[in-house]
């Protein structure tokens, strides 16, 4: 089993080379780009496929964590501290490399939030909003929970679009890089396309790795248990509250960690990536893959969020996910991409014979 | 001391008295039977000492220890497991998984020792798996094992359903009206199991309706009426009990 999951990820990582090796022989290079950009919306996906997949707990505000990755990492990258330099508190902290000088407009330089301190600081922010707002909505159930989150997804949304610090519908720009080693870092360089690119994916791959091992553990099991019945698991031993409350923190890390990055590979973030539509093209990924198959998340996520960046789907962008997403949950709601194409076409046969009974 | 000490134990529903004052004891290694009409009950007094509702007088002893009011996850790390009347698998999963997951009181491991797959997560992953093909075994259910839990008849979801229960070692075992939908052959092979069951050293106590079932396993039996106790004693006694007849064969 545990051999199996460790060779499908050295798959994924030969997919990942094979497709970087095709854009250079095709001329496309410039495609990296925004393949990079769907590994992020992937880590996303991944994050809300072991919530809603495994752990059977709907989230529709996972543009909302994203958002406070993505915002607090620019917010604090960007700003011009300049004016406290010299005072001993400063100073220390620009010892301790938590400060950076970088070139501002006019060739002068301010001084701001060093890339990776920013980061750690959103994901710490990210990770505790997720914990306290887990307390009281991970009480609700189905579609109180969807409601509950679509509600912080909201509330974030309209905060980022209607507060001035954060851009307002301008959005931030000016992001400076995050230099993660010499000769690495998240940015969007063409220099650094390449190096960005297997980063992005690396990372994917990475979470793959670590979820799959999972899901097939103890604690995946016991997630399993709370979707397929949850008296039943708190019967078995389980504590369901605490491991929904780790599932949806994990999750939540997963898209703020998404946020971060993305943010500084971008330079930027605009509100739009906070909007409530973003949580539901997540969803709608999650649903298409099948819910509870992350290599089905992972390959609806890749090939969807990069047709919808290259603009193949042009003004009907949303729609084309909102769509899909209807479309799934009438047709096929374990999803299509669920390598059971057997099952499917047996219980289409099956509905047909027996019109108006449940499946 | 007896195992399981139930004292005054009284629920209500607005201005139902589901269980009202009800006090009785499980001594270890017997098998009890809790009975009564449709309505008298049974099933609340099961919540009530399996954790999925708190009494609201009385208390719950396990080997002396109060557990009433406490959640259902730590009863059942106390050593309580329990079934249910309308069966409650985790239907998209392997019967084998859902056995495994009944061992969850007796392996220890969290998000990160999972995500990591250390070698000790690794050999307790095959500890789990043994100690559930052995419960499996135990029922004769262990050809099922890869099946999916959802796919099974009603008689096999059952099985299922104990065997998940058995893989936690319980030292109390709740059956919740386990002959329910079981014809007399299959009730017959139930009465059996239940003998082996305590053979193994666990206690039993069964919440049923089919008196054959109660009369022929139990030890002694526990007639509930409108939420309140009018017997406790061997099934023989309690047989020719006047209430009990009268509750159960009208004036």
């Amino acid at each position: 089993m545990r051999g199996r999951r460790h060779l499908q990820v050295v798959v994924l990582a030969a997919a990942v080379a094979g497709v970087q090796l095709a854009t250079l022989a095709a001329g496309k290079g410039f495609f990296l780009t925004q393949l990079t950009m769907s590994a992020y919306a992937t880590l996303v996906a991944l994050g809300l496929s072991l919530l809603m997949g495994y752990a059977g707990q709907v989230s529709l505000g996972q543009a909302g964590f994203f958002a406070i990755g993505g915002y607090t990492s620019a917010v604090l990258t960007t700003l011009d501290l300049g004016g406290h330099r010299g005072r001993p508190l400063w100073a220390a902290a620009e010892r301790l490399g938590l400060l950076a000088e970088r070139p501002d407009l006019f060739g002068g330089a301010t001084l701001s939030v060093a890339p990776w301190a920013a980061g750690v600081a959103a994901v710490l922010l990210g990770a505790a909003v997720a914990f306290s707002l887990g307390v009281p909505v991970l009480r609700l159930r189905g579609h109180y929970l969807a409601m509950a989150t679509l509600a912080f997804g909201t509330i974030v949304s309209s905060i980022v679009v209607g507060t001035q610090a954060f851009g307002a519908a301008d959005g931030i720009s000016g992001v400076p890089p995050l230099v993660l080693a010499p000769g690495l870092r998240v940015g969007g360089g063409a220099a650094d396309r390449v190096e960005n690119y297997y980063l992005a994916w690396g990372l994917v791959a990475l979470a793959m790795l670590l979820l799959s091992n999972l899901i097939h553990s103890r604690a995946g099991r016991a997630l399993g248990a709370i979707h397929g019945a949850e008296d039943a698991a708190a019967a078995m031993g389980v504590d369901t509250g605490r491991m929904k409350q780790k599932t949806f923190v994990l999750a939540g890390v997963m898209a703020t960690v998404a946020g971060v990055l993305l943010t500084h590979y971008n330079g930027g973030i605009g509100p739009s990536e906070a909007s409530v539509m973003k949580s539901v093209r997540t969803v709608a990924v999650v649903a298409v893959g099948g819910m509870g198959s992350l290599w089905g998340t992972l390959a609806a996520s890749a090939v969807l969020n990069f047709l919808s960046l290259r603009g193949y789907f042009g003004a009907y962008d949303d729609a084309v996910f909102g769509g899909i997403l209807v479309a799934v949950m009438l047709f096929s709601p374990d999803g299509i991409l669920r390598g059971d194409l057997g099952a499917l076409a047996s219980r289409l046969a099956a509905r047909r014979k027996s019109p108006g009974e449940e499946a | 001391m007896a195992l399981l000490e139930v004292d005054g134990l009284s629920k209500r529903f607005g201005g139902v008295r589901a269980v009202h004052g009800v006090s009785f004891r499980v001594e270890k290694g017997a098998v009890k039977g809790v009975i009564g009409p449709n309505g008298a009950g049974k099933t609340t007094l099961f919540d009530l000492l399996s954790g999925f509702r708190a009494p609201d007088e009385g208390a719950v002893r396990l080997r002396g220890r109060r557990i009433d009011g406490r959640a259902p996850h730590e009863i059942a790390a106390l050593g309580l497991s329990r079934t249910f009347q309308n069966l409650k698998l985790f239907s998209h999963m392997t019967v084998l998984e859902n056995v495994m997951v009944g061992r969850h009181t007796r392996s220890r491991g969290g998000f990160l020792s999972g995500m990591l797959s250390l070698p000790g997560a690794r050999r307790q992953e095959r500890r789990i798996e043994a100690a559930a093909l052995e419960a499996m075994d135990f029922l004769g259910i262990s050809a099922l094992a890869g099946s999916a839990a959802g796919s099974l008849s009603y008689g096999q979801q059952r099985g299922v359903e104990l065997a998940r229960a058995l893989a936690a070692e319980p030292e109390l075992l709740l059956l919740d009206e386990p002959a329910a939908g079981l014809n007399m052959r299959e009730t017959a092979d139930l009465a059996r199991l239940i003998g082996r069951i305590r053979g193994r050293g666990t206690t039993v106590l069964i919440v049923e309706h089919d008196m054959s079932l109660v009369m022929g396993t139990c030890d002694e039996v526990v007639v509930l009426c409108f939420g309140e106790k009018i017997a406790d004693a061997a099934p023989q006694v309690v047989q020719r009990d006047p209430d009990v007849v009268r509750v159960y064969l009208g004036e």
